[in-house]
C-alpha cells in the first residue's frame, strides 16, 4: 500500500502490538504485529469481525487507548514523526490540527452541558488562535458544511436537543474544523439510519474531496467499504490477514476469512446468492490457536497451517495475504 | 382504552385467511412528566407511534417490517405479542379478535424475538430450566418427556444436548440469539415476531441465523414477522415487505416487486440508500430532505410531504391511503404514477 503516489506516507503503523501487560512482565498481546501505510489523500478501509481489534488500532494512532491498555511494541509514524515516543504535550497538538477521530456514538465525544457551537469552537480557539467570535462564526459555518439545517440556531442546542444523525454531524464538524490532515472514523454510521448513513458517507466523502485528507475508516460493512475507501486491509484475530485495493480483492479475496466475509454478506445486487456462514467463531485473544487464527474456522486448512503464524506476503502485485494456501484462492467472485 | 376489540365483521369472518392482522391501529404515548421533556419542549403532549396501521400477516409467509428507527416498528411488535397495549385499532388471529382475551393460550401463539440476546434471556435460568419451565407451563408436553422435547428444540435451532447445563453467558451472541429462538418456539406458536434479529451479529453468524428463519418456517409452518434495517438481509429472506413511516404503512408489495417498481418516494429513497457492492463511490441518490419530523407534531397531508422531492400542493392537503397501485403492491402516494416516471438507476455495472 505504500507510495503509488511517489511521495512517503503520512500514515505508517510498522508492526504495532497492544495490548495487556500483566504483572510478572507476561504480557497479552490484543493486537499483533500490524503494519500498513496511508499516503495523502488515500482511503483506506479497515474490516473485520468484532472484537479483531479495529478499534484499539485506531485509538493507539490517536493516542486514545483505554486504561491498561497498551502499545506494547511497533512504530506509528505521522508525516515521518514517531507518535509513540512524542513528548504527550507535542502529539496533543497534534490531535485536532493534524490526526482527529469520529467515534460511533457521538455522545462519547460530545460534552452534554456544553452548546454544541462552543464545542466546535474550542478546537479553533485552542489550536488555531482564533477569538471566541471567530472561532463561533467557524463553528456555524462548519455546521453548514456538514449539511446541518439552520446552522446558528442549532449551534445554541445541546447534544441531547438533537437527533442522532445531526450529532453525528456535529462530531464531524468537530473533526474537520481544524482541518486535519488524517480523519480516523470508527464505524460512523453503524448506528444510523441507511438513509441518514448515506448522507454521512457523502459527507466523508466531500470533505476528503476538498481538504485532501487521507482517510482510515473502520467498519463491519463491507458494501460501505467499497463506497468510501480505495483501499482495505481486512482483520482478523488482532491480525492483518489481507490488505489490498477494495475492488480486486473483492473480486478475488486471497484470504479465506475475507473470502467467507464476502459469501455470508447477503449482497443486494445479487438476491439469488446462497450465503455461506462462516463456521464457529474467533478466537479469544488470549487464546490464539497455534499457527494460523483463522485456522479452526478455515475451509481450506491442511496440517501445516498450524505449525506457526503465516506471514503477511505479497500474493499478488498490490495485494497481501497471510495464508499459506493463498494459491489455493484463484476463484473470481462477482 | 380497549386495546384490541374482540368485535368482528361478518366479513372478517368468512373472507380473513391472514395468520394475523391488524386494522386502524393506533398507539399513543402521553409526553413524560419529568422536569427535563417539561422544559424541553411545548406544544402537543401526546406522541403517536402508531397512526392508523393495516396489516396482515399471511400463513406460512415472512414478512419484512422496515422504516426508520423511531417509526414505530418495535411498538407495533409490542403490540402483536401483547407486551403493550393499543390505544385504538384492532388486532385479529386468525380471522377472530380472540387477541383480546390475553390468557395464557393466546399469548402462547405470537411469540418475539428480540435483537438484543444478551437481555432477553435470564442468566440464573440454565439452558434446561429455562425450556422445562416453559413446556410445564403452557403443558406443552408431560414432564417425563421435557428433557427429550428440550433436546428436539435445542437440535431444531442448531445447537447439541450438552448445552442444557449451561448458562446464557456461557455463549456467543450468535447461540444466544439461538437459545431465544428455541424459547420462543418450545411453546408452539403459530407466528414468530422477531425485532432485529440479527441486527447485533457478525455476518458470518447472521447468515446461520437467517437459515434458521428459513428452515423454521419450512418445517413448522411458522408465520414471521422479520423487523429490520438492513435491506440486502430483507431482500434475501422475506416474501413481502412492508415499509412504515412515522407510525403508518406506506407500502407493501412482494419483495421483488417492491425493490423493481417502489411506487413510495420514502421506499425510493431507501433503495437508492442500501450500500452497494458494485458501485463505486457513493450513488446519486433519490435523497430525504431534512430531518425525520417529531412524532409529536405529524405533518398535515402526506405524512412525507416535507422530506419527499415529488411533494406538491395536493401532498399538503391529502392524507393519502394505502391504494392499490400494481398487481398485488399498494402504496400511500399520491404521486405514485409520477415516481414510476423516474427509473431506478443502472443496473450495477459488472466489474471490468
Ligand atoms: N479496555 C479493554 N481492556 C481489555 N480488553 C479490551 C479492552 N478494549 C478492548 N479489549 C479487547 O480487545 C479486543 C479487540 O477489541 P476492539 O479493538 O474493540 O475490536 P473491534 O473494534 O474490532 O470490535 C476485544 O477482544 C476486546 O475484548
Ligand atoms: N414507552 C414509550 N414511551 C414513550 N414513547 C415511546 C415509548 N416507546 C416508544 N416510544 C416512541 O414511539 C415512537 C416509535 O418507537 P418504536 O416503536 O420503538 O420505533 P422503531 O422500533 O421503529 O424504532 C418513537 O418516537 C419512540 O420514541
Ligand atoms: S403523497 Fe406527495 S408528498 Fe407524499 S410521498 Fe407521495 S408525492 Fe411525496
Ligand atoms: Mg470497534
Ligand atoms: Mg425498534
Amino acid at each position: 500500500m505504500t507510495g503509488f503516489l511517489g511521495g512517503p506516507p503520512l500514515l505508517s503503523v510498522q508492526d504495532l502490538t497492544i495490548g495487556l501487560r500483566r504483572p510478572g512482565g507476561r504480557s497479552v498481546a490484543i493486537v499483533e504485529g500490524v503494519s500498513f501505510d496511508v499516503d495523502p489523500g488515500q482511503r483506506l478501509g479497515i474490516v473485520g469481525e468484532s472484537g479483531s481489534g479495529k478499534s484499539l488500532t485506531l485509538r493507539a494512532i490517536a493516542g486514545l487507548l483505554p486504561r491498561g491498555v497498551e502499545v506494547l511494541s511497533g512504530r506509528v509514524e505521522f508525516d515521518g514523526r514517531d507518535l509513540l515516543t512524542m513528548k504527550a504535550k507535542d502529539r496533543r497538538a497534534l490531535m485536532g490540527p493534524q490526526i482527529a477521530m469520529i467515534f460511533q456514538e457521538p455522545m462519547t465525544a460530545l460534552n452534554p452541558v456544553t452548546r454544541v457551537g462552543d464545542q466546535i469552537a474550542e478546537g479553533p480557539r485552542r489550536h488555531l488562535g482564533m477569538s471566541a467570535k471567530e472561532a463561533g462564526e467557524l463553528a456555524v459555518s462548519m455546521m453548514a458544511r456538514t449539511g446541518i439545517p439552520d446552522p446558528a440556531r442549532r449551534a445554541r442546542a445541546y447534544p441531547h436537543e438533537l437527533s442522532g444523525g445531526l450529532r453525528q454531524r456535529i462530531m464531524i464538524a468537530m473533526a474537520v474544523s481544524c482541518g486535519p490532515r488524517l480523519l480516523l472514523c470508527d464505524e460512523p454510521t453503524t448506528a444510523l439510519d441507511v438513509t441518514v448513513q448515506l448522507q454521512v458517507l457523502k459527507l466523508l466523502e466531500k470533505l476528503c474531496d476538498d481538504t485532501g485528507a487521507s482517510l482510515v475508516f473502520v467498519t463491519h460493512d463491507l458494501a460501505v467499504v467499497n463506497q468510501t475507501c480505495s483501499e482495505l486491509a481486512v482483520m482478523y484475530a488482532g491480525h492483518i490477514v489481507e490488505a489490498g485495493r477494495v475492488k480486486e480483492t473483492f473480486r478475488q479475496p486471497r484470504h479465506p476469512y475475507t473470502r467467507g466475509l464476502l459469501e455470508s454478506a447477503p449482497d443486494f445486487d445479487r438476491p439469488e446468492r446462497e450465503l455461506i456462514p462462516i463456521p464457529g467463531f474467533p478466537p479469544n485473544v488470549a487464546d490464539r490457536p497455534p499457527g494460523c487464527p483463522f485456522a479452526p474456522r478455515c475451509g481450506y486448512v491442511r496440517e501445516h497451517c498450524t505449525d506457526a503464524v503465516p506471514p503477511l506476503l505479497e500474493v499478488l502485485p498490490g495485494r497481501l495475504a497471510a495464508c499459506y494456501e493463498s494459491d489455493r484462492l484463484v476463484e473470481v467472485l462477482v | 382504552m380497549s386495546p384490541v376489540s374482540a368485535a368482528r365483521t361478518a366479513s372478517a369472518e368468512t373472507t380473513d385467511t391472514s395468520m394475523l392482522r391488524v386494522s386502524g391501529l393506533t398507539k399513543s404515548y402521553s409526553r413524560g412528566t419529568s422536569l427535563l421533556s417539561r422544559l424541553g419542549s411545548s406544544g402537543p403532549s401526546t406522541l403517536k407511534a402508531l397512526d392508523g396501521v393495516d396489516l396482515d400477516l399471511r400463513p406460512g409467509e415472512i414478512l419484512a417490517l422496515v422504516g426508520e428507527s423511531g417509526s414505530g416498528k418495535s411498538t407495533l411488535a409490542k403490540i402483536l405479542v401483547g407486551s403493550t397495549t393499543a390505544t385504538g385499532g384492532q388486532v385479529f388471529y386468525r380471522g377472530t379478535g380472540a387477541l383480546a382475551r390475553r390468557d395464557r393460550e393466546s399469548s402462547r401463539r405470537v411469540q418475539m424475538v428480540f435483537q438484543d440476546p444478551y437481555s432477553s434471556l435470564n442468566p440464573r435460568l440454565t439452558v434446561g430450566r429455562m425450556l422445562a419451565e416453559l413446556l410445564l407451563l403452557h403443558k406443552i408436553v408431560p414432564r417425563s418427556e421435557v428433557r427429550a422435547e428440550s433436546v428436539r428444540l435445542l437440535n431444531l435451532v442448531g445447537l447439541e444436548e450438552e448445552v442444557l447445563g449451561a448458562y446464557p453467558s456461557q455463549f456467543s451472541g450468535g447461540q444466544r440469539q439461538r437459545l431465544a429462538i428455541a424459547r420462543a418456539i418450545a411453546v408452539r406458536p403459530d407466528v414468530l415476531i422477531a425485532d432485529e434479529p440479527v441486527s447485533a451479529l457478525d455476518v458470518s453468524v447472521q447468515a446461520t441465523i437467517l437459515d434458521l428463519f428459513t428452515s423454521l418456517r419450512a418445517e413448522l409452518g411458522l408465520s414471521i414477522l422479520f423487523i429490520a434495517h438492513n435491506l440486502a438481509v430483507v431482500q434475501h429472506l422475506s416474501d413481502r415487505v412492508a415499509v412504515m413511516y412515522l407510525g403508518r404503512i406506506v407500502e407493501i408489495a412482494d419483495t421483488r416487486e417492491l425493490f423493481a417498481h417502489p411506487r413510495h418516494p420514502y421506499t425510493r429513497a431507501l433503495i437508492d440508500s442500501i450500500p452497494r457492492m458494485r458501485e463505486g463511490s457513493v450513488n446519486d441518490a433519490f435523497e430525504l430532505d431534512g430531518e425525520p419530523p417529531s412524532p409529536y407534531d405529524v405533518p398535515a397531508g402526506c405524512r412525507f410531504h416535507p422530506r419527499c422531492a415529488l411533494a406538491s400542493e395536493i401532498c399538503r392537503a391529502n392524507d393519502p391511503p394505502l391504494l392499490q397501485v400494481r398487481p398485488a403492491h399498494e402504496s400511500a402516494c399520491l404521486k405514485a404514477d409520477e415516481l414510476a416516471a423516474i427509473p431506478l438507476p443502472e443496473p450495477p455495472q459488472e466489474l471490468p
